[in-house]
């Protein structure tokens, strides 16, 4: 049974790219069949971040419009067998996707994969109805700050009417993915709190990402962070959330930084 | 060259005046197949029997469109004979009705559009209750009466009642009461954090009311010609 996963949240730069690379990735990892469609259109990054930028051939505007085939424009993960990436065309903009041709796509992945994991664009417009039209279930990205949770609140009305789900009186399966996280700073009032968002957007929380410098360095790199260094505390968050994702009963991880036992006893040990 | 303004003073009173009025007029999309369109229609007006005669009525041709002109005239004279008084036409291309009497209609309309059904309950007679929270960017609008919210009203979203709004939950975002009851009509919520409250044409936004009465159960109301917020706790 295919799932397709909407990973959006309205606002941009909040980490929509990385997190479905990271998903994605941990999905595949963990034996699924994946593929990361990026709906991008105009702004490609997916292939950045999966290192897959010198490979892109065909697009999924070409496939849509039906000037390629879809095999020939996936393009499978060096690393990882099950992971496949639809790359987005950089050089069209969003009015090159057709209502029918994406459903099109989406029904031939479908039959070719457990997950199709689709990058949405930011914005509300077109670019990201379309992301979203034929999902099963939807991945929340928000950071802990008042725009971000304002948008993302936009983005799950848009979830819970404009999809192929909704419209058909279905319930919307949706999850929160907080990241950008620092525990530090919430505690201080510096920002929002994990339950203050979860208060606001009232839906279940799949994982606290904390902000984290290994994202970054992953990205540069092309390797989606749990393929980069799967021990760190971002790689780790995304790999429980792919498992929950999964329908593996997991005790989320505090996002708590290090305690002062840790910090104390960690820095005698490395001297 | 600007008249000095002693001139604009001394100048007559304009005699037309020219004013913006409102009004309610039902709205009809008509779908094909459009026989089995007006059998049900039949069904809803022999269940209000005297409720839509006369009243004026806008309606929305594009998806009857597709059934071509000679079915587009049949459709308006039937609306016509069971007593809708048609007023404007709206999605009617436009060479559809050239040359027939419907012509003349207004056929560019501007109005508020239909508000987007918040989780699809259905109208209750008198008001309306909403599950669940209001999103950012939906607007619940009942003019028929009073709105009962369960759950929170997001930054960002607006509730607009002909009467009374009441809310379990936190009010974020702007809540407007009273568009037909007037100054009666009343806000209530178990959280005030709203951006904007409004009733009977009186209006606050967040910055004129006091912190001390943010996060608490308030209440919002009229009172001679003035909007006061209590709280309820």
């Amino acid at each position: 049974m295919s799932k397709v996963m909407v990973v959006t949240s309205g606002k941009g730069g909040v980490g929509k790219t990385t997190s479905s690379a990271a998903l994605g990735a941990a999905l595949a990892q963990a034996g699924q069949n994946v593929v990361l469609v990026d709906f991008d259109v105009g702004l490609r990054n997916l292939d950045l971040i999966l290192g897959a930028e010198r490979r892109v051939v065909f697009d999924l505007v070409n496939v849509v419009q039906g000037d390629a085939k879809l095999p020939q424009a996936l393009i499978r993960d060096k690393r990882v067998e099950t992971l496949h990436l639809l790359p987005a065309s950089q050089t069209r903009d969003k009015d090159a996707l057709t209502p029918e041709g994406v459903e099109r796509v989406i029904g031939e992945l479908r039959e070719r994969f457990d997950w199709i994991v689709c990058d949405s664009p930011a914005g509300i417009e077109k670019g990201a109805t379309l992301a979203m039209r034929h999902a099963d279930l939807a991945v929340v990205v928000a950071n802990p700050e008042v725009s971000s949770v304002r948008d993302s609140d936009r983005i799950i009305g848009m979830l819970d009417s404009k999809t192929r789900r909704a419209e058909a009186g279905e319930k919307m399966e949706k999850h929160l993915l907080l990241t950008r996280y620092d525990a530090g700073r919430a505690s201080r009032g510096e920002m929002m709190k994990v339950e203050d968002v979860l208060e606001i957007l009232a839906i279940p929380l799949l994982g606290v990402v904390s902000e984290s410098p290994d994202v970054l360095t992953a990205s540069n790199l092309g390797f989606p962070v749990t393929l980069h260094n799967p021990a760190a505390p971002a790689a780790r968050a995304y790999s429980v959330a792919a498992k929950k994702l999964l329908g593996e009963e997991v005790r989320a991880e505090p996002a708590a930084k290090r305690g002062l036992m840790s910090r104390l006893f960690g820095r005698r040990a490395a001297a | 060259m600007p008249l000095p303004l002693q001139a604009l003073r001394n100048s007559p009173p304009p005699i037309v005046h020219v004013r913006g009025r409102s009004f309610m007029a039902l709205a009809l999309a008509p779908e094909p197949p459009l026989a089995a369109w007006f059998v049900e229609l039949d069904e809803h007006l022999a269940g209000a029997a005297g409720l839509f005669t006369n009243r004026p009525m806008v309606v929305d041709l594009s998806l009857a469109a597709a059934e071509g002109r000679d079915a587009v005239l049949i459709l308006l004279d039937g609306l016509e004979s069971r007593g809708f008084r048609i007023i404007g036409l709206e999605g009617a291309s436009p060479g559809l009705l050239e040359h027939t009497h419907w012509e003349r209609l207004p056929t560019q309309l501007y109005g508020r559009e239909a508000p987007t059904p918040v989780n699809a309950a259905p109208p209750r007679i008198g008001g309306e209750l909403i599950e669940g929270p209001v999103r950012s960017g939906q607007s619940v609008v009942c003019e028929a009466g009073d709105v009962t919210i369960v759950g929170a009203v997001a930054s960002g979203a607006e509730v607009i009642a002909g009467g009374s709004i009441h809310i379990y939950g936190a009010l974020r975002g702007r809540a407007i009461a009273g568009i037909r009851e007037g100054a009666q009509a009343r806000i209530f919520c178990s959280r005030m954090e709203a951006e904007m409250v409004g009733v009977d044409r009186l209006y606050r936004t967040a910055e004129n009311w006091g912190a001390q009465l943010h996060g608490r159960a308030v209440q919002v109301r009229s009172d001679r010609g003035a909007l006061r917020i209590s709280a309820l706790d």
